[in-house]
């Protein structure tokens, strides 16, 4: 749009008007209108995001990494293997035979040691049970009460000598696996996850963020400007929204490419978007207020931490809550976190409507609705 | 008539009701002047123009800019005024032309941030992170973002703090060509040459009070005396072997004295082994000077001229340098 003035040879025609020392160039006058503040602000906001290679790897990479490695660890092993070792003696191999002839050898990994290296190796937790056989035929198993998987291997064992033995069955009895996506521990982390993403990321991306620019007196060199001081604000919650797009979007998608997740049908990823949306101004208006007076940014990373600390624990990001005393379970479900978690996983695996979820939604419309409003009128711009 | 463009009346500011940081200002600044307050850091001159901003609520007193009051229309006001405060660190991922187009977006008429980054000598730089720019680039660029919005006045505190001599001549410019189409600039500053220079009036600043105010050169006449001498002296000859402590009580009782009744001579002060003479015509004091001392025994060890200054107005006023701490 720049058009140059030429200069006049003539210096006796030259136009009077303030005379610079060098050429000007000559732009049209601009007008701003009512919403230019707010378009510039979110822009900046987003660009800034864009190029802080932290922000890139905390808000979008370290999520799927969490997801990958925790979905890789606790994916489901084919019907879980027990490991077991056989003291060497005069009966080691014919258990060995019996543990072969059992109809659920496929689950069992057995090796034979002396004793003093097979104790040693279920001590540091290579094998689940030590199994010793009495030269009169009896049997000794050596296992560790505290481990889940050495209590299941006892048993497991115990019934498959038995059963080689001879022993019958009193009841017919048959069992039918559940290995389909929508219940394994994939399906119940990514929803939490997400939960907990939409939380860090609205919580560091507001309330850090603000500090920061507090600390830098960029806010108090804001409001030495006309913009309007809730242009900011609103620009700075949309900034959340625009990447919690991308961030629910990447991480189902990495559970869907990845793990195989099932989300149920389009309306539940519109679902999601909504309730995704609403997580993040929640947590945008709790990280608003958790940021609302901080002067330095060391202060603030300690709030952050002391607020989210409690919902990591006992929100269901990553085991279910029902492992906490019943008693502690109505103020466990009133965090926004707890709320989130649940509201999500019930649309993400169930494909419930919202409206089914209206109590969760209320939770975290309160925590979002009353942060917001303290912290307006707590604020501090300088 | 051009109407009084900044007024304030008996400003004070305490902190938590305990630090009185102003106390008690007044200020009437005209339409197209360069209004400069000087003072020591810890004066109370950042107080003060932050209040004069409607950035800081004064504890009493009265700010009026064009007429209106903080409270009247905030944004009007602000849509008048630029600033640049005393430390902004601006976002740094944000280029030069980003941190300016969103400045201007604030505002209902900016100027094109082609032609502000143009007239600051950024145009180079337009495309640079604001993190990767020097000082004197940065300091001009939040020059820049208070220019933008076409103000007419420009608030400037301590603008030219740490830069080097070529980077605080460009800001100099700036300001100069700011004033020159019309419009009032209000800085704050420690150096006195600056004020010198730059600021049309001024207002000494001291514990948060104005104890001068005036033209630099009228400030400077109220000395007394444009010229200062400076002379060391020590008594010649073996007699005195007393010990440094009591021979300076000595000069200080009764030297002062006798410098002041040499010819041309208004004030006398004081630092040290030195002696300043305020003086109007050195041609007369210098040879009842050395005179003087030759009668005494005194041996003259140092002896210079120069321009009195506005150091030497606030030395003169508070008996402290500027600078000092």
């Amino acid at each position: 749009m720049a058009t140059k003035i030429s200069t006049p040879q003539n210096p006796d025609i030259t136009p009077k008007t303030p005379r610079l020392d060098r050429p000007r160039i000559a732009l049209p006058a601009r007008h701003n209108g009512r919403w230019s503040g707010y378009r510039h602000l979110l822009w900046a906001r987003i660009i800034e995001l864009k190029r802080e290679p932290e922000v890139v790897f905390w808000v979008f990479i370290f999520p799927l990494l969490l997801a990958g490695g925790l979905g890789i660890a606790f994916r489901n092993k084919p019907a879980d293997v027990t490991s077991v070792v056989v003291i060497a003696g005069d009966g080691a191999q014919r258990t060995l035979a019996m543990l072969q002839n059992s109809p659920i050898h496929s689950t069992i990994r057995a090796t034979v040691l002396d004793r003093e290296a097979a104790l040693k190796a279920f001590h540091v937790g290579k094998y689940d049970l030590v199994i010793e056989c009495n030269p009169n035929g009896s049997y000794i198993y050596y296992y560790d009460p505290a481990r889940p998987e050495s209590v299941l291997s006892r048993a497991e064992i115990d019934a498959a000598l038995q059963s080689s033995a001879g022993r019958k069955d009193a009841l017919t009895t048959s069992a039918q696996s559940s290995n389909e996506p929508g219940s394994r521990y994939i399906d119940f982390l990514i929803p939490g996850l997400l939960g907990m993403n939409l939380m860090n990321s609205g919580m560091w991306g507001i309330g850090f963020a603000l500090v920061e620019m507090r600390q830098r007196k960029l806010l108090k060199r804001f409001v030495a400007t006309p913009m309007r001081r809730s242009d900011f604000l609103l620009a700075l919650t949309s900034s959340r929204l625009v990447l919690m797009v991308i961030e629910v979007g990447l991480l189902l998608g990495f559970g869907v490419l990845v793990f195989h997740m099932r989300v149920q049908g389009w309306r539940s990823i519109l679902s999601v978007l909504l309730l995704a949306s609403l997580g993040a101004v929640t947590f945008g208006g709790v990280g608003l207020l958790t940021a609302c007076r901080a002067q330095k940014i060391e202060s603030v990373s300690g709030l952050i931490n002391l607020v989210m600390m409690p919902m990591w624990i006992f929100s269901g990001v990553f085991f279910s809550y029902d492992k906490f005393p019943a008693m502690a379970h109505p103020f466990i479900k009133a965090l926004p976190l707890t709320a989130l978690n649940d509201a999500l996983r019930a649309t993400i695996i169930e494909g419930a409507t919202l409206s089914s979820q209206s109590g969760r939604l209320l939770v975290l419309a309160v925590w979002g609705g009353v942060s917001f409003v303290l912290a307006l009128r707590w604020f501090r711009w300088t | 008539m051009s109407p009084t463009t900044i007024e304030c009346t008996n400003l004070r500011k305490t902190y938590d009701g305990k630090v009185e940081a102003v106390r008690g200002i007044s200020l009437q600044i005209e339409a197209g002047q360069c209004f400069g307050l000087l003072g020591p850091n810890g004066a109370g001159k950042t107080t003060t123009i932050e209040i004069l901003e409607g950035l800081l609520a004064p504890t009493s007193g009265d700010v009026r800019i064009f007429g209106h009051t903080w409270n009247d229309n905030p944004r009007q006001l602000r849509e008048w005024i630029g600033i640049s405060l005393q430390e902004t660190r601006l976002s740094e991922k944000l280029n030069v032309r980003e941190t300016i187009e969103l400045f201007a977006s604030f505002y209902s008429a900016p100027r094109p941030a082609a032609e502000v980054l143009e007239e600051l000598e950024l145009t180079e730089k337009a495309d640079s992170w604001v993190g990767k720019l020097s000082g004197g680039q940065k300091q001009r660029l939040a020059v820049a973002t208070a220019l933008v919005g076409n103000p007419r006045i420009l608030f400037l505190d301590e603008p030219t703090t740490g830069l080097d001599p070529q980077s605080r001549r460009q800001l100099w410019d700036i300001v100069r060509v700011f004033q020159k189409k019309g419009g009032t600039v209000l800085l704050t500053t420690h150096y006195m040459d600056e004020a010198e220079r730059l600021c049309d009036r001024l207002a000494i600043v001291d514990h948060g009070q104005i104890i001068a105010e005036g033209t630099p050169s009228e400030l400077i006449d109220r000395l007394g005396g444009h010229h200062v001498v400076e002379f060391q002296v020590s008594k010649s000859g073996t007699a005195d072997n007393r010990k440094d402590e009591d021979k300076d009580k000595d000069k200080d009782d009764d030297n002062l004295e006798r410098w002041q009744s040499l010819p041309s001579v208004e004030s006398v002060r004081r630092e040290d082994s030195t002696v300043s003479l305020s003086v109007r015509e050195p041609h007369l004091t210098i040879p009842a000077l050395l005179g003087a001392l030759t009668s005494n025994g005194h041996q003259l060890e140092h002896l210079s001229t120069r321009q009195a200054s506005l150091e030497d107005v606030f030395v003169n006023l508070t008996g402290r340098h500027l600078r000092e701490n």
